[in-house]
């Protein structure tokens, strides 16, 4: 490769972990780079990274990151020739691509028709129909009459899938088991692709059962070149979400790899594409596979396919874009060895998956090698706002194969300390020590089927996990014991034994030990051998990370009855966002479990939420307005309980 | 460094056989301890759960640090003494930690007898009020009494031991900066309410707790008033109108909590003083002493094998090794703090009790507390000894014992019989804490010899009105009084009517010592005056 830099400057139009990283290869190329920045991003890892940095409104990305104008003006006013749109914001915005091009930038992406193209799914199923790509049964019509739709679903048998045409990321779509939910269904998927794409035509596609989702990243020059980087098996989701990638996929065979691969170039060529893209397929139980839709840019989940093809798909993003040849043709590209990637989120999965923000107080993450990497945007100390997507950073294994390579994702996950916000850390670890993952047993229905372990929801687990977590607590409290001791004046004193000594006694010490939600009392068999796992311990409770997943236990703390004389109280906001609704007047009786009013963040609805028999007595917050976590949001009266 | 050679051979079929023996007399005891810590039976435990309450084992645990030793006393309290079953004589004393101090903890278990004071449940309480007095330790009392047993009422109220001295004890410690504190948790009535009365401060469980001078049906039969306990006497009337308590708990688990926080905030500093070390094991295990102690009571042993196995490193500073040989004195370390030990390894010579009068003397010039590990059946007597003045040879060391002023620690570990209990320190002597051994035996003398000098006086009898008294007639007399001494010796009467702290596993003497030791450094040792020896 020559060594003359394909471009002088670029200007990146997107924030965190992706703009990290397309900075990270532009630095190595000689190109020097731009960030683009909100209020909320002032001082975000991105912008130090840049060799500049412009700042583009406040901190909402559609008064920011969204705004076309803005970005164009910072790329001339800095004198960027190419623009990186990353992935989401702009990454797909046709209008942005045409802007680039009468402002005489370069788009780092696919021309806008393949864009357009790819950008309503139902002209994507035609155009790929036509060449000859398997397609799933269903409906793209442009008659979006209800009765026409539920007519199309009756006719492919249920269950069935509607998803928002111009929509992406999960939204807009829903899942129907049954023609009776599905009008409900059909409303509520339209208001959510109404209210993020501005656009409410939908799709009706034949629900396959277990399926997989498994994506063949493609690279297309402008010399009518085009590979495929073999591919990435994402089946396990949540909510349409990703949650762990990996490639290659599990039990992949050479003849469907190729032809999957192939069935993915016809797809770019159909398009005339260019760069960087993917093809979601949806390979089920017999290994047929069907076109779901082309992501014209980088995906997230990228890094799993560097590992195992060793090349830098944002240098070739670059390469192709500034005009040469792809770097390298079909024949010399192979699989190396097998890769993981974990996204790490601040989220709650115990509440839902519902988005953590706050201040990441501890940060601190498994060392970084050539079997690990860590693709992140963020650094401790900075804050997870509620303006932006909630990932924390993608951990990115690989090994020889897919049992080494498994075991450092759990590694690493194990060794990941992050303080301050919930995260999906414990649940990803989860995932991966389960026995149907390790065995390779994945397809989109995942999560669901297997979260009785995930969530350890199973009694076994429970009991697999308490003796350990005793041992912990023990073996802690004998540290700190220890440390106590060695700080007196005494430090010989007997006194300082952490070990429940009782003359004449043989009864084993007792502990009350919460692990997840669940209390239980157990007996210690022996306080000196210590536990061969891994524990993670904050001041008040600690994380065990098992060869049955991580367990989240502390000591249980005995109930002092605080509660007992608050009665009434005021609920407060579980995280930043907008509340949208209020449901009852104030004044008004309500029963216990009743929703009072509904907050939206990241997206998503959260009730409120009535904690007992009772009377709002006042609403602090009206619709529209903003919370913060753990704002007051209104005052509760409970009802005197009559006995 | 003079590490004891230990002559013990762990392999002989003697040390299997004592080991064998000693496991028996230690599973007894065990079982014995574990029925007596299930209190006053399922059915009076799951009523008092019912009501929300802790029992009162799970309150002591939760009020000390977690994993805090607890050292028990005298759990055998009243076994097998009413012709009832008054299991700890209803009420659980002990040592532990709480906030980082040692503290004298005195709860009363409601699931016995509803918590009702008998004789010995108030010298239990005494006992251990005197242990917190003599050692300094804050008292923690987790109140749960109806008071004093109304039937045995003679032998609860009226005299100086009885239940008032418990009162005058919280007076007069609260005097001398011990602190007080009570938590009231369930009934508290009576001569009871005084007890969180007399606390430096006090906590009420509401509606548990309930201090006062009458009960409701006193209060009806007197007055004719009828009102509820929580009206006369709850937690919201002492602490919002009475003043009788000073803070409100909502649970057992809140009022523990609270009664941790007053301990937390006393204000006090263990005084830690003397040359104290690191606390090194002994090289040999300590159970090797079920081996070494004989089954057969009258075969003799060397005690340095049981030293060797309670000291630090089994490092024994022999002194006067050569002299007077029937006493064995010493220096040495238990957990690291510096002891004098004096045990028996025979009977009581002039020359013996000779060389423990000085040995105590050194010790309490030096401040260091004593170890006495009794085996002794008695002072030699005969005329030689008699002639030579082998009273006033015990008396020295009788005098030295009694007033030596530093904390002394008596284990019973054989025989305890005559003048040899009180000059190696018996319950007579003011030990801050004595323990038995459950092989141990204690009586004024063995139940043969006194079965021996009964016959002799009734032979002698026999013989003046000049009749004849066969072998037969004499083994039966003597037999029912080896019988009544061997059953009023053993360590189970003797506990029981609080003669000693507590029965203990001889594997667990050492881990006693070193937190009886430490407990004790929580007073300064004084100066000692010692009495006139007679020379």
């Amino acid at each position: 490769m020559s060594d003359k830099p394909v471009f002088k400057k670029i200007l990146i139009a997107n924030r965190g972990e992706i703009a990290c990283r397309i900075i990270k290869t532009a630095n190595i190329m000689g190109i020097a780079t731009v960030a683009v920045y909100s209020d909320a991003d002032r001082n975000a890892l991105h912008v130090k990274m840049a060799d500049e940095a412009i700042h583009i409104g406040s901190s909402p990305s559609n008064e920011s990151y969204l705004v076309i104008d803005k970005i164009i003006q910072a790329a001339l006013t800095t004198g960027a020739e190419a623009i990186h749109p990353g992935y989401g914001f702009l990454s797909e915005n046709a209008e942005f691509c045409n802007q680039c091009k009468a402002h005489n930038l370069v788009f780092i992406g696919p021309p806008v028709e393949a864009i357009l193209a790819m950008g309503s799914k139902s002209s994507a199923k035609n155009i790929m129909g036509n060449a000859n790509v398997p397609l799933v049964p269903g409906y793209h019509g442009d008659d979006q009459n209800p009765a026409v739709l539920k007519k199309a679903a009756d006719d492919m048998g249920y269950p069935v899938l509607l998803k928002a045409a111009a929509g992406g990321g999960g939204k807009g779509m829903r899942t129907v088991m049954h023609a009776d939910e599905f009008d409900q269904a059909l409303a509520a998927a339209k208001r959510e692709a109404l209210n993020g794409f501005n656009n409410d035509i939908m799709l009706v596609e034949k629900y396959l059962l277990g399926p997989r989702h498994v994506e063949i990243q493609v690279f297309c020059d402008q010399h009518n070149n085009g590979v495929y980087l073999f591919e990435r098996d994402c089946s396990v989701q949540r909510r349409h979400q990703k949650v762990i990638e990996e490639a290659p996929a599990p039990g992949m065979t050479e003849d469907l790899r190729q032809r999957m691969g192939e069935a993915a170039i016809r797809a770019a060529k159909a398009i005339h594409y260019e760069g960087a893209g993917t093809v979601e397929f949806l390979l089920d139980t017999q290994g047929e596979f069907f076109f779901m839709e082309m992501n014209t840019r980088l995906q997230v989940e990228h890094p799993v396919t560097e590992m195992i093809s060793g090349q830098d798909l944002v240098e070739w993003q670059l390469r192709v874009a500034s005009g040469e040849p792809l770097p390298c043709p079909q024949d010399q590209l192979h699989i190396h060895g097998h890769a993981f990637e974990a996204r790490i989120y601040a989220e709650d999965p115990d509440q839902d998956f519902l988005p953590a923000t706050g201040t990441l107080s501890q940060l601190q993450t498994p060392r970084e090698n050539t079997h690990l990497r860590i693709d992140s945007g963020v650094i401790q100390g900075d804050q997870v706002s509620v303006y932006y997507d909630p990932m924390i950073a993608k951990l990115i294994v690989w090994d020889t194969d897919r049992a080494a390579a498994l075991k450092r994702l759990t590694e690493a996950l194990s060794d990941y300390r992050i303080k301050g916000l919930t995260t999906n850390i414990s649940f990803l670890y989860n995932i991966a020590t389960s026995q149907a993952f390790r065995s390779g047993a994945i397809d989109t229905g995942f999560i669901e089927q297997h979260k009785d372990e995930i969530f350890h929801q199973r009694s076994d687990d429970i009991k697999y996990a308490a003796p350990i977590a005793a041992q912990a607590i023990l073996h802690a409290r004998q540290q700190r014991a220890k440390a106590l001791a060695a700080g007196s004046s005494e430090p010989n004193s007997p006194w300082h034994l952490a070990n429940s000594w009782q003359a004449n006694s043989s009864a084993k010490p007792i502990l009350h030990i919460k692990i997840g939600t669940q209390e239980l009392k157990v007996e210690v068999d022996s306080a000196e051998s210590n536990p061969a796992v891994k524990v993670a311990a904050d001041e008040e409770s600690f994380n065990l990370f098992t060869d049955r997943g991580v367990f989240h236990c502390s000591e249980a703390k005995p109930d002092l009855g605080l509660q007992d004389n608050y009665a009434d109280g005021n609920l407060t906001a579980p995280m930043n966002g907008t509340v949208v609704t209020l449901l009852v007047e104030s004044g008004t009786p309500v029963s216990k479990g009743e929703t009072l009013m509904v907050i939206e963040a990241m997206k998503m609805e959260h009730a409120i939420i009535a904690p007992a028999n009772g009377t709002v007595t006042e609403f602090f917050y009206q619709p529209g307005e903003l919370v913060d976590d753990g704002a007051e949001l209104l005052a509760f009266a409970e009802l005197e309980e009559t006995v | 460094m003079a590490v004891i050679n230990s002559k013990i051979n762990t392999k002989s079929s003697d040390f299997e056989n004592n080991y064998q023996s000693m496991q028996g007399i230690v599973e007894d005891l065990k079982t014995t301890l574990a029925t007596i810590a299930k209190g006053g039976g399922e059915r009076a435990c799951a009523r008092h759960e019912s009501r929300g309450k802790l029992l009162p084992r799970e309150r002591i645990q939760a009020l000390l640090d977690p994993g805090s030793p607890f050292l028990e006393l005298s759990p055998l309290a009243a076994h097998n003494v009413y012709g009832e079953d008054v299991p700890a004589a209803g009420i659980i004393t002990g040592i532990g930690r709480i906030s980082g101090q040692e503290c004298l903890v005195v709860a009363n278990d409601a699931t016995v007898k509803g918590g009702s004071y008998y004789p010995l449940t108030v010298k239990k309480h005494l006992r251990a009020q005197a242990i917190a007095g003599e050692n300094n330790l804050p008292c923690v009392y987790l109140v749960d009494s109806g008071g004093a047993n109304l039937p045995r009422q003679e032998d609860v109220f009226p005299d100086r031991e009885h239940f008032g001295r418990i009162f005058f004890n919280q007076a007069n410690m609260s005097a001398q900066n011990i602190p007080q504190i009570a938590a009231v948790m369930g009934s508290c009535t009576a001569g009871g309410a005084y007890v969180p009365a007399m606390a430096d401060e006090s906590i009420i469980v509401k509606h548990q707790g309930t201090i006062f001078l009458g009960g409701p049906p006193l209060v009806k039969a007197a007055t004719g008033e009828v009102v509820s306990a929580e009206d006369l006497g709850g937690a919201d009337v002492h602490c919002r109108n009475s003043g009788v308590a000073d803070h409100y708990a909502n649970n057992d688990h809140h009022a523990l909590e609270l009664a941790r926080r007053a301990v937390a905030r006393l204000n006090r500093v263990k005084p830690v003083n003397g040359d104290i070390k690191e606390s090194v094991d002994p090289i040999y295990d300590i159970d090797e002493i079920y081996g070494i102690v004989p089954t057969e009571s009258r075969v003799s042993y060397d005690v340095r094998e049981i030293i060797a196995r309670i000291v630090d490193a089994s490092d024994f500073d022999e002194f006067k090794a050569l002299y007077g040989t029937t006493l064995v004195c010493g220096f040495a370390r238990i957990f690291g703090y510096p002891v004098g030990i004096v045990a028996n390894n025979g009977i009581l010579f002039g020359e013996s009790a000779q060389k423990g009068t000085h040995f105590i003397e050194l010790c309490a010039q030096r401040k260091i507390p004593l170890v006495f590990l009794q085996n002794i059946t008695g002072f030699m007597v005969g005329k030689q000894y008699e002639n030579e003045g082998i009273a006033k040879h015990g008396a020295k060391m009788v005098t030295a014992v009694a007033t030596a002023n530093v904390p002394k620690f008596t284990v019973l570990i054989g025989g305890s019989f005559g003048a040899g209990n009180y000059g190696m320190c018996g319950r007579a002597y003011d030990p801050r804490f004595l323990f038995m051994w459950p092989n141990a035996r204690i009586s004024v003398m063995g139940g043969e010899q006194a079965a021996g000098v009964l016959a002799q006086v009734t032979r002698d009898k026999y013989a003046r009105d000049g009749k004849d008294w066969s072998a037969q007639e004499e083994a039966d007399f003597k037999q029912p009084i080896i019988d009544n001494y061997e059953h009023q010796g053993h360590p189970y009467f003797a506990s029981a009517r609080l003669w000693d702290d507590g029965v203990i596993d001889p594997a667990d003497t050492r881990m006693l010592l070193g937190l009886a030791i430490s407990a004790s450094h929580n007073r300064e040792i004084e100066e000692t005056k010692f009495g006139v020896f007679r020379m």
